[in-house]
């Protein structure tokens, strides 16, 4: 996914570096598969959705060169059109299908913008912009943290029925999060927590997104650096 | 025997005794699973010491029940039913001072062949740090 961004910027002092939210296993898989270019880290008890406040995937944080946070976490580049898609036929109508592309293209362009030209590009924030759009955890949210760290070390342990409680009490308590969930929600055969469940879950947001669109500024035409 | 999670320390206890919801440690058991050093000032890290309430049931003799002071500090304490594994989880006004710091936090994780990384190992490029998930 990130593969071509990573190519067109990494000889302007970029990066892209991923982290699986995810079972070293599950995820080795899909490395394997996709022999990126790019550093992938694997973290199976989400600690970086701590760290960060994060609640899914793709969510993405852009860091100057000298740490600092350019652009707090924003869901990047996915759009609620997998909720249009047919339940039975599993088509989604074409001018869905149109917007998910534009929307993925914009935000890669925007990334791509940044990624060469760094704190000339105007999506990168100002401190204060990068503050006022910056979510930060409560206490429900810092205990459902805990008890999914403790989930995760139960299965491990091989104690599946006392974590699938730790679970359910860390989803309760941090509802937002759909990484907590979908990490331990029942999967289908290719390992995607997309069960009934799963819908059910989606429909219950009524109006509510489940990707929330970030704000982002058009960027120049492509030009040479 | 008890295991105590923290941060990212994963630390077995054989020292440790648990009674309810009290977690009693040793001074070098304290500092080795947290990373707080538990001086006569109080609890201590970097160059922050928290005091103990004053008459506090917390300390006991060389002990000190790390649970009731995570509580204390308004941190989350969680564990299992048999109260062996517990997990010190990082307190909601901890992270969101760090976060409006606006600092990227720092992480260790392993790559798919178990090499750990830093993201400070990154430091000097541009960062795009993204999640996926297999799920």
């Amino acid at each position: 996914m990130w593969q071509s961004l990573h190519e067109a910027a990494k000889d302007h002092g970029f990066t892209v570096l991923a982290v699986a939210l995810d079972e070293p296993e599950a995820a080795r898989r899909w490395i394997d598969a996709a022999s990126p270019g790019f550093p992938c880290l694997i973290d199976r008890d989400h600690r970086v959705a701590e760290l960060y406040n994060l609640v899914n995937v793709p969510q993405a944080v852009w860091i100057d060169e000298e740490g600092r946070i350019v652009r707090p976490p924003e869901v990047a580049g996915s759009t609620d059109g997998f909720r249009a898609r047919d339940r039975v036929t599993k088509t989604v109508p074409a001018d869905i299908v149109s917007q998910r592309t534009r929307v993925k293209a914009a935000y890669m362009e925007a990334v791509r913008d940044w990624a060469v030209r760094g704190a000339a590009s105007p999506n990168a924030l100002d401190p204060e912009s990068v503050a006022a759009r910056l979510s930060v955890p409560d206490a429900s949210v810092a205990e459902a943290h805990a008890r999914f760290h403790l989930g995760q070390a139960l299965v491990r342990d091989g104690r599946a029925d006392e974590a699938a409680a730790q679970f359910a009490e860390a989803s309760r308590l941090h509802p937002q999060s759909w990484a907590i969930w979908r990490q331990s929600a029942r999967k289908d055969d290719t390992g995607l927590a997309s069960m009934p469940e799963f819908w059910a879950r989606v429909d219950a947001l009524g109006d509510r997104p489940y990707y929330p669109q970030p704000e982002l500024a058009a960027v120049p035409p492509k030009s040479a650096p | 025997m008890i295991r105590l999670l923290c941060g990212s320390r994963d630390t077995a206890l054989p020292g440790a005794t648990a009674a309810g919801e009290a977690l009693w440690l040793d001074r070098a058991d304290v500092e080795h699973a947290t990373g707080w050093v538990w001086k006569p000032q109080g609890m201590c890290r970097d160059d922050t010491c928290m005091p103990l309430p004053r008459g506090s049931p917390m300390a006991s003799g060389d002990r000190l029940d790390i649970a009731a002071f995570w509580r204390h500090a308004g941190w989350p304490v969680v564990h299992d039913a048999s109260s062996q594994l517990w997990v010190l989880g990082e307190g909601a006004a901890q992270r969101a001072e760090a976060l409006a710091s606006l600092q990227a936090p720092d992480f260790e994780l392993p790559d798919p062949a178990g090499h750990r990384h830093r993201l400070s190992d990154f430091r000097g490029r541009r960062v795009f740090l993204a999640t996926w998930a297999s799920w």
